[in-house]
């Protein structure tokens, strides 16, 4: 009893530490921000890598889940003679959680775990070290870039995610099930809120952004410099990230809408 | 008597490590540990593995932070700088990692003038000129373009060397930078550590445990063994030194004051799988 009572403690103590580390971790990432503005080509650097590179399964994936959602819209709206609000459905459910959720999730996958792999390597091969030895400081050099070509690229891509989503909606239900398409593209702006539906949308996107960039970097500067510490590094950003978006957008839907 | 914030010089000593202690969780690696550098000198330091020899070097090199004592490089103390001044003096500080730690996204060339561009607003010739220097001083002008991938581990170090000479600095520390090399690799370090050193007026610190190729380039090693200085002296005087630690190290006994088996519960209780309470604190040997 006594063991897992010195068990438990110790494994919350960590944990506790991590968070502590973690956030002073954030702290200086922040800090470090401001140099950015001496060498904006760092920023774009990490903006094609992780947002561009990422734009390709974010464009297909919001094609696919527009066309699935304008289906079931569709096959349920026709019941009560609704389908004309198939383009409703499509953009609110689109702008106000599937875009910045899913495209959070894929963010977290592709980009998230590439940014911690590559730090973590960056660590287990001493990069990191002979930066920090050629008095170059690995915070403004290889932290503050990643974290803000994340936050940045996340809402960008979240709404290239909605605007894709809608025009799959478009093909399979104007095109494909005979919705009118003056029906479908005005009844969705009679429903949309810029502010409320699309600025909300965005905003998420930002939250999202900035918690998996901070989790990604963190997860791999924290890591152990070994190939299994590495991977396990990598495993842990994808599944805190993606715990994180899906708890985080509970709570601001709750808050938004 | 020195206080312990300030460095007792007469300008021969470069580095100077006082009453350091250092531990790694429960782990105690520096147990008052006390090295002169002198200055213009390469210096070797000699221990077995896990003794924190590199531990050591990211200590000098303000990475890590001792628990108790004092490392003073040029006259400053390394544990109370503040960070902008740390890295002020890292800049005259150069670091060849075991792995070469080269930028991996970056071609040769880019390696080496990476220090350059971060630090100076050199015009792009000067850059240009300065990199190719070190570059044919390491003798890998003709491998400017290719990345650290495809080079070899000696090529990877000699590339490590050519960006740590690179800010001229005023001392170079040089982690095992022999281990895994082939003969031809080896003598190409061996000889470029020395002329590096005489011919740029360096002082020189390395980690090896490469003992006769180490000692044979080296001025003053220190042995370094459970956290303290077991012996320090020229090549000659530890040649010549009757210390069981010495002549373990320098003859390669298995067996001494490094002991072959690691701390163990008694070897009979062992195998009978009866581990005493206070068995596990014996050493059979």
């Amino acid at each position: 009893m006594i063991d897992f009572l010195q068990r438990f403690g110790r494994a919350w103590i960590d944990r506790v530490g991590r968070l502590g580390r973690a956030a002073l971790f954030l702290f200086h990432v922040l800090g470090a921000l401001g140099s950015l503005l001496s060498r904006p080509s760092l920023l774009i650097r990490q903006l094609y890598a992780s947002g561009v590179m990422t734009l390709s399964i974010v464009l297909v994936s919001g094609l696919f889940v527009g066309m699935v959602l304008a289906l079931q819209a569709y096959n349920t709206l026709i019941d009560f003679g609704q389908e004309n609000r198939v383009g409703t459905l499509v953009a609110l459910t689109l702008v106000r959680e599937l875009g910045p959720v899913v495209t959070g999730l894929l963010f977290a996958g592709r980009a998230g775990s590439a940014m911690t792999a590559e730090i973590g390597l960056m660590k287990a091969t001493e990069q990191l070290s002979g930066l920090e030895m050629m008095a170059v400081d690995p915070y403004k050099r290889v932290f503050a870039p990643r974290f803000l070509a994340g936050f940045l690229a996340l809402p960008m891509l979240a709404a290239m995610f909605s605007a894709v989503g809608v025009i799959g909606g478009h093909l399979i239900g104007v095109d494909v099930l005979g919705v009118d398409a003056s029906a479908y593209w005005s009844q969705m702006q009679n429903a949309t809120s810029f502010y409320s539906d699309v600025g909300n949308g965005l905003i998420k996107g930002l939250v999202f952004g900035f918690v998996v960039s901070w989790i990604a970097i963190f997860e791999g500067a924290d890591c152990i410099p070994t190939s299994e510490g590495v991977s396990s590094a990598t495993t842990r950003t994808v599944v805190y990230s993606s715990l994180a978006i899906l708890g985080l957008d509970f709570l601001l839907t709750a808050v938004m809408f | 008597m020195s206080s312990p914030d300030s460095m007792s010089d007469d300008g021969t000593t470069l580095v100077q490590i006082r009453d350091l202690h250092f531990s790694r969780g429960s782990k105690p690696i520096f147990r008052g540990l006390n090295i002169d550098i002198p200055r213009g000198k390469v210096t070797t330091i000699i221990g077995p593995s896990g003794t924190g020899k590199t531990t050591l070097l990211k200590m000098i090199g303000g990475q890590l932070k001792a628990s108790q004592g004092t490392i003073h490089v040029d006259g400053k103390n390394v544990g109370k700088l503040r960070r902008a001044e740390l890295y002020e003096l890292r800049k005259k500080l150069g670091m060849l990692f075991q792995s070469g730690a080269l930028l991996t996204d970056l071609s040769v060339f880019e390696n080496v003038a990476y220090p350059l561009r971060e630090h100076t607003d050199l015009p792009e010739s000067l850059i240009s000129h300065l990199v190719l220097m070190r570059l044919h001083a390491v003798g890998l002008r003709g491998a400017r373009d290719l990345s650290p991938s495809e080079l070899s581990g000696g090529m990877a170090r000699r590339a490590a060397l050519a960006r740590a000479l690179v800010f001229d600095p005023m001392m170079i520390m040089y982690d095992e930078p022999f281990t895994g090399q082939d003969p031809i690799s080896m003598g190409v370090l061996l000889e470029l550590i020395k002329t590096v050193n005489e011919a740029l007026g360096l002082t020189s610190l390395m980690v090896s445990h490469d003992l006769k190729e180490a000692l044979s380039i080296s001025d003053y090693a220190v042995i370094i063994s459970e956290g303290v200085v077991v012996e320090a002296g020229s090549p000659e005087q530890l040649e010549s030194s009757e210390s069981p630690w010495v002549q373990q190290f320098l003859h390669g006994q298995p067996d001494g004051p490094v002991p072959f088996q690691v701390a163990a519960p008694d070897y009979e209780l062992d195998l009978m799988g009866q581990k005493s309470a206070d068995a596990s604190a014996e050493v059979s040997r």
